[in-house]
């Protein structure tokens, strides 16, 4: 509605008399309800209940204050989960930006040249992405599979290993069978999104660096890369967001162990939560978790701000 | 500053042919103008040169060395894109002295010695102020001169520009002529500037060639394309408005082109009688005037279709029929006639140059 014919509503005297504010909060107000409902609501709810003991198997249901949250502080395995999540998180998603990057980079080069093998190739990358994570971690589990499993087979075949290593049994491997699994799965995902912001970088840039005399590094360093930045960006926190939370990947390959070597935060989560029903300790886990998100997520945004401001 | 010689260069793509076989010199410091409709194959030319891109078959030397298979980087040229091509992240300052930064590093500049040769250049072009401003904060002469810094602050041998002015206005446009012959006037670096527009090509080059399908129609000085067009492209696509092209009959002391009657100069010898031809009048050699004028030698009486002032001049399309035809022409109106649309006048051509073309080949048989 513009202006005007606003304005003719108003002086016209039309059914209702309401300012331009009100009616804004009026036209936001069933998006508003939806997302209260299904988001804002779960995390007051959990917010909630992270501040109360609550057992229902002895009947016990109390509010405790922040009591759950000074167990937090002096919980071992808290902070060993943290540093696993970490870990995880630093570990896959620089695989996952350095590896994409390459993928989107070849079929961008690619692309330039043919066509239809191109979108061969877009499907094949693509692929393990479109894939549950069940289901692929239930393959990569069949390939770490210590006797039988088609890695062990490989590496004993190319002469690399002496004899038989059980990847998810072993605290130093497992984790880094994760991260291989996980890198597998997403690296299409960070590439198709990086093939798209090399698609917006215009083709006339690289042949007036090629004549200004800057070599193929210099090209990528200095126009791809700065002019990629937003999507990297981008990149980064889908998939730091991901990895943070990340719980099918490794529960179904290693269900948090050998011992407690590869318990992510979320799966410590749903253990306290579904395992042991401690609802109140296990509310105050999550909502720990969702912390440690926003704040990587504040980080990387304000990164993105700071190129922003600069390019600007 | 180099002489640059294209020896049988040709592009196909597949089977696809886009620059036929084409042999050219540029002398060492001179303004070349490659000109012609879009599709003719001139910035394909330029990517060559620039080596971009590279040929199918042929040579381009510089300076009598073979350049065919150097990267661009190893040729020294710079080169303007029509849309200037500038990097969006950098400042003004950035994009002038991108060049000079990614030389190897053993023949890098001093970064200050870089900041001066930015000065330098901003300074010529006047664009001190801007140093420090993006591309997308700056008008579109702005980033013109800014993508002109950049092409000369390596001070290249060769400078090619790719239709540089065609997104500026008409104002715009015609200082900044102004200024490029200014500054090639200063630098005199051998110069090669595409353009679809021949009244920027008419102004600007030295010499120009005239490029259709791929193919060298004519090269030459200016004036001498526009006096002397080799052949019927040529004539109808230098010079506005364009040369009125006819199909006409040779006689023995007239030339008749449907209703036209053209008297033929009597120092031609008489050639085939009744033989065919297409003759050219370029419109400033037509004179429209009322129809009571006796005065003058009248070609032929018309009917007013269109009428187009451009200043001094009113151009003046005029149909003209006879029983079995009807032609239309471009003239101009004879000095104070303001005709309108509907208006009956006469047509005449006392001085006018006669070019006549071979219908078929489309070459000049010759002029008179």
């Amino acid at each position: 509605m513009n202006d005007r014919s606003l304005t003719k509503m108003k002086k016209s005297g039309g059914p209702v008399h309401l300012s331009e504010r009100t009616w804004g909060y009026l036209f936001a107000g069933p998006a508003f309800a939806l997302v209260s409902l299904i988001a804002l609501a779960p995390i007051a709810a959990a917010l909630w209940l992270s501040l109360r003991q609550q057992l229902p198997i002895f009947g016990i249901d109390e509010f405790v204050g922040i009591r759950n949250y000074l167990q937090l502080w002096g919980d071992d395995r808290f902070w060993a989960a943290c540093r696993t999540t970490l870990y995880f998180t630093a570990l896959s998603v620089s695989a996952e930006l350095l590896l994409g990057f390459g993928f989107a980079l070849l079929l961008n080069r690619l692309s330039d040249g043919a066509g239809r093998g191109l979108r061969w190739a877009h499907v094949m990358i693509i692929l393990p992405w479109a894939i549950p994570t069940v289901v692929s971690a239930q393959i990569w589990a069949w390939l770490y599979q210590p006797d039988y499993g088609l890695l062990n087979y490989l590496l004993h075949a190319a002469g690399v290993t002496g004899g038989r290593i059980d990847w998810l049994a072993d605290p130093d491997w497992a984790i880094h069978a994760a991260v291989v699994m996980d890198v597998w799965k997403t690296t299409p995902f960070a590439a198709l999104l990086l093939l798209a912001g090399l698609k917006t970088v215009p083709r006339e840039l690289y042949a007036a660096a090629r004549v200004d005399g800057a070599g193929a590094w210099e090209q990528f360093r200095r126009i791809t890369l700065p002019l990629l930045m937003p999507v990297v960006v981008i990149v980064l926190v889908f998939r730091t967001m991901d990895a943070v939370r990340v719980f099918d990947a490794v529960f179904v390959l290693t269900g948090g162990g050998p011992g407690n070597s590869t318990e992510t935060l979320s799966i410590y989560a749903y253990k306290t939560l579904f395992q042991t029903l401690q609802f109140g300790y296990g509310s105050a886990l999550a909502t720990a978790m969702f912390v440690l998100a926003a704040l990587l997520s504040m980080l990387y945004l304000a990164l993105l701000r700071r190129h922003v401001q600069e390019s600007a | 500053m180099a002489e640059v010689r294209i020896e049988l260069i040709e592009k196909r793509i597949g089977q696809k042919p886009i620059l036929l076989p084409l042999t050219l010199t540029v002398h060492d410091g001179e303004f070349f103008v490659l000109v012609g409709p879009s599709g003719c194959g001139k910035s394909t030319l330029l990517s060559l040169l620039a080596g971009l891109d590279q040929p199918t078959a042929g040579r381009i030397l510089f300076d009598g060395s073979d350049v065919t298979d150097l990267e661009p980087r190893e040729r020294d040229v710079a080169l303007v894109f029509q849309s200037y091509a500038l990097y969006p992240h950098m400042t003004v300052r950035q994009n002038m002295a991108f060049p000079l930064t990614v030389v190897p590093r053993a023949n890098r500049l001093a970064r200050k010695r870089i900041e001066e040769e930015v000065h330098r250049v901003a300074g010529f072009l006047g664009l001190l102020a801007l140093l420090d401003r993006r591309p997308r904060e700056l008008s579109g002469g702005q980033r013109q001169r800014v993508a002109l810094g950049r092409a000369l602050i390596r001070k290249p041998r060769l400078f090619l520009l790719d239709e540089p002015l065609s997104n500026l206005d008409a104002q715009l446009r015609a200082s900044m002529r102004a200024e490029l012959l200014r500054l090639h006037k200063e630098l005199k670096v051998t110069t090669i500037y595409v353009t679809h527009d021949q009244t920027e090509a008419m102004t600007l080059g030295d010499r120009l060639a005239v490029l259709n399908q791929g193919r060298i129609q004519q090269i030459g000085r200016p004036h001498d394309i526009y006096a002397a067009p080799a052949n019927l492209f040529v004539a109808g696509f230098m010079g506005y408005p364009p040369m009125n092209l006819l199909s006409a009959r040779l006689g023995m002391e007239s030339i008749q082109a449907g209703p036209l009657h053209l008297t033929r100069p009597p120092d031609r010898p008489p050639t085939d009688q009744e033989q065919t031809l297409t003759v050219g009048l370029r419109p400033e050699d037509i004179s429209v005037e009322p129809i009571s004028d006796s005065g003058g030698e009248r070609a032929g009486f018309g009917v007013v279709r269109l009428t187009e002032p451009s200043g001094p001049t009113l151009w003046v399309t005029v149909e003209l029929k006879d029983h079995n035809e009807a032609i239309t022409i471009i003239g101009s109106a004879q000095a104070g006639f303001t005709p309108k649309i509907g208006d009956g006048v006469t047509v005449s051509a006392p001085r006018a140059t006669l070019y006549l073309f071979d219908p078929t080949t489309g070459q000049r048989a010759g002029s008179s």
